[in-house]
């Protein structure tokens, strides 16, 4: 990513964790397709640079209630602890987590890893455009046979 | 204190399709024109479309929800007693900004809509009179299209169709297999060089600006040639209120510049184009003791016979790579099911717009959203069965007019200058739900046909209210409109109302072409009455 603005508000070093293993159970990276782990660093920053000022506070808040809903941190858990936790946030805490839900895919799916993974151009749409083909015009020939249809006045 | 400006002949009031058009119109004339506009000119590097996180920008200071998008410019809308939201831009070249540049003409039959389903009222003008300024208005704004389209008369072709790309090929095969009418959507899309304007090269992002200028935005079509023919643009200028004497004559405009100061504005002619929505709201606002229920609403009908188009989403899901989001957002359309036909459960109709794909956050949002992609290990399997693989259409449903469907001031709504904001009062008509509904079976067969397995749904389209009509009604009885078959209020004869709030039924297509057109006509029989304009 660039164009990005550097923000000024910063999670702590361990809510930040929390936060990375979160996104890292909503998207685990998976190496058939090559698609990292939406809890890698870059998409992490780039989540955290997304939601400043009250959505970072609320942000902060529902990561906190996480880690107190189990035993331990919710990064210190295993893949199917994380997983229980995860589900339980998301009967306790859904709007919160739709709120988070969309920046994680927003920063996810403009990633240069990811964007590769997929086959796509990881680059702004301007200057260069995209390629479209122009199609078979004779699928009109139907269409022109039927004839005006437009009503009379 | 208020500071006096010098006076001019003719205010304009917004920039937008119509505003731009007439100024436009006028400007030969000779006469000192200054349009007031309450946003900023638009720079083309500052489009979401020049950045990584365009998709993103959609959404946030580029929203088409003046609510969402928070502008210092903008003005909040109450529109919590409406299903349908409200989606505008305010700043140079207005709406056109925003738009998808589906750029369809009325029919002949939408301007006898009380003649021929007796329903609504008639339209004071006829197809036959607006189709100059239709052409007109195709030159200016740059149209392309293929001639031949049998669902209407004959009209001008100026440029090359949009592709059709696989989307629109994918479509045309399933309206074949049925039989339906499709043809290539006309667009305000430069699809070559035009008038100093480039040609479109696929962007995806029509809804968020166009970086390339292909997209015919009025700030690039009609304004450079405007200003250049001597027509005042002041940005920054937001409209409180018109003044009236006591002849009913208009004195002139009241507007805060962008330091808050507010100014007066002395003109002879006032002209309002700031859409169905903007437009009442500074009638309304602007009281007297001569217009003590608003200005020039004598009739009663100043905010009322809001007219939305409500808008079905119906997108598919295929087996097979589609284009994305790439392209014009314009594909081809339907008129398959334009006009009456009762059997239907309904009256009036509606146009399919097919548009293309969705970027890889839009699938996302969809997928995750309505549960077809879930969180965890299988996302990514999932989410690769969606993206580049969607698209479909929308159906824009005819709105009829109803007195219960209105802009008013709301009671403690302000915007950044303190000027008291619009309330939106809707009610989704039993006729609009069940051609809704009937648009929602119908796409679904077409994108069946068409090969899509999956299909999802959403009518009305919540965040759909683009098209704002119908709010200072023409027509040729003061009892029943607001403006005369010209467009001059028949309360004072020296105010105009040249957007879409003239509508007096707002049709199954989008607005734009018409609105350019009907802002060219006003301007045209104002020149032609320049010596008695007021008798």
């Amino acid at each position: 990513m660039n164009d990005k603005i550097i923000a000024t508000e910063k999670l702590d070093a361990q809510l930040r964790s929390t936060l990375s293993a979160l996104m890292d159970t909503m998207i685990p990276a998976n190496e058939g397709f090559n698609a990292p782990s939406a809890g890698t660093d870059d998409i992490v920053n780039d989540v955290e640079q997304s939601m400043q000022g009250n959505a970072l506070a609320l942000l902060s808040e529902m990561l906190t209630r996480l880690n107190d809903q189990s035993a331990a941190r919710f990064e210190d858990l295993d893949a199917t602890a994380r997983w229980q936790a995860f589900s339980e946030l998301q009967r306790t805490d859904a709007h919160a987590l739709r709120t988070l839900g969309s920046v994680v895919l927003q920063c996810y799916y403009r990633n240069d890893q990811v964007l590769e993974s997929l086959g796509m151009e990881a680059r702004s749409p301007f200057p260069l455009g995209n390629e479209v083909e122009q199609g078979d015009w004779s699928l009109l020939d139907p269409v022109k046979a039927r004839g005006s249809f437009y009503r009379e006045v | 204190m208020t500071k006096q400006e010098e006076r001019v002949d003719v205010v304009i009031i917004g920039s937008g399709a119509s505003g731009a058009a007439a100024a436009w119109s006028l400007a030969e004339t000779r006469m000192k024109i200054l349009c007031l506009e309450q946003g900023e000119w638009t720079k083309p590097h500052e489009y979401p479309s020049t950045t990584r996180d365009w998709e993103a920008r959609h959404f946030t200071e580029f929203s088409i929800s003046p609510n969402r998008r928070a502008r210092k410019t903008d003005y909040p809308i109450n529109e919590r007693n409406s299903p349908i939201a409200i989606a505008n831009f305010n700043g140079v070249g207005g709406g056109t900004i925003l738009y998808n540049a589906h750029f369809p003409r009325f029919h002949p039959s939408d301007f006898r809509v009380r003649s021929l389903d007796g329903v609504a009222d008639d339209w004071p003008i006829d197809y036959e009179t607006l189709e100059p300024y239709y052409d007109e208005n195709d030159r200016m704004m740059g149209v392309s299209g293929l001639a031949g389209d049998p669902a209407y008369p004959p009209k001008l072709e100026l440029m090359k169709p949009v592709p059709l790309g696989k989307t629109g090929q994918a479509l045309g095969e399933g309206f074949n297999e049925l039989g339906w009418h499709w043809w290539p959507s006309d667009a305000a899309v430069a699809t070559e060089p035009y008038d100093g304007r480039a040609q479109c090269i696929n962007l995806s992002a029509c809804t968020s600006g166009c970086a390339q200028g292909a997209k015919a935005s009025t700030d690039i079509t009609y304004w450079p040639h405007a200003i250049r023919a001597g027509v005042e643009l002041r940005t920054r200028a937001r409209v409180s209120q018109i003044l009236v004497d006591d002849n009913d004559m208009a004195t002139g405009v009241v507007y805060f510049d962008e330091d808050g100061i507010e100014r007066f504005q002395p003109a002879e002619v006032v002209m309002l184009a700031c859409n169905g929505v903007g437009t009442p709201r500074v009638l309304l606002n602007s009281t007297s003791s001569r217009f003590p229920d608003g200005l020039a609403n004598r009739s009663g009908l100043v905010g009322k016979n809001l007219m939305f188009h409500p808008y079905a989403s119906i997108q598919g899901i295929f087996d097979r790579p589609l284009d994305g989001s790439h392209g014009p957002g314009v594909c081809i359309w339907s008129q398959e099911f334009y006009e009456t036909d009762l059997s239907r459960g309904y009256v009036r109709g509606f146009t399919y717009e097919i548009n293309r794909g969705r970027g890889p956050v839009a699938t996302a949002y969809t997928g995750v959203f309505s549960g077809r992609i879930p969180w965890g290990e299988d996302h990514h399997q999932h989410y690769r069965r969606m993206v580049q693989r969607m698209t479909g259409m929308v159906a824009i449903c005819e709105d009829l007019p109803e007195e219960s469907n209105t802009v008013t001031i709301d009671d403690e709504l302000v915007d950044s200058d303190g000027v008291p904001c619009p309330k939106i009062d809707y009610t989704l008509s039993e006729n609009s739900r069940k051609m809704l509904d009937f648009s929602v079976e119908r796409a679904t067969e077409v994108l069946k046909a068409a090969g899509a397995y999956d299909i999802l749904t959403e009518a009305p389209i919540a965040g759909g209210g683009w098209h704002l009509m119908g709010t200072a009604r023409m027509g040729n009885d003061p009892d029943k409109s607001v403006v005369n078959e010209w467009g001059r209020s028949h309360d004072v004869k020296n105010l105009f109302v040249i957007d879409g709030s003239l509508f007096v039924t707002s049709a199954g297509v989008n607005p734009t072409r018409t609105i350019g057109a009907l802002a060219l006509y006003v301007a045209d029989s104002m020149k032609q009455r320049l010596a008695n304009l007021f008798d």
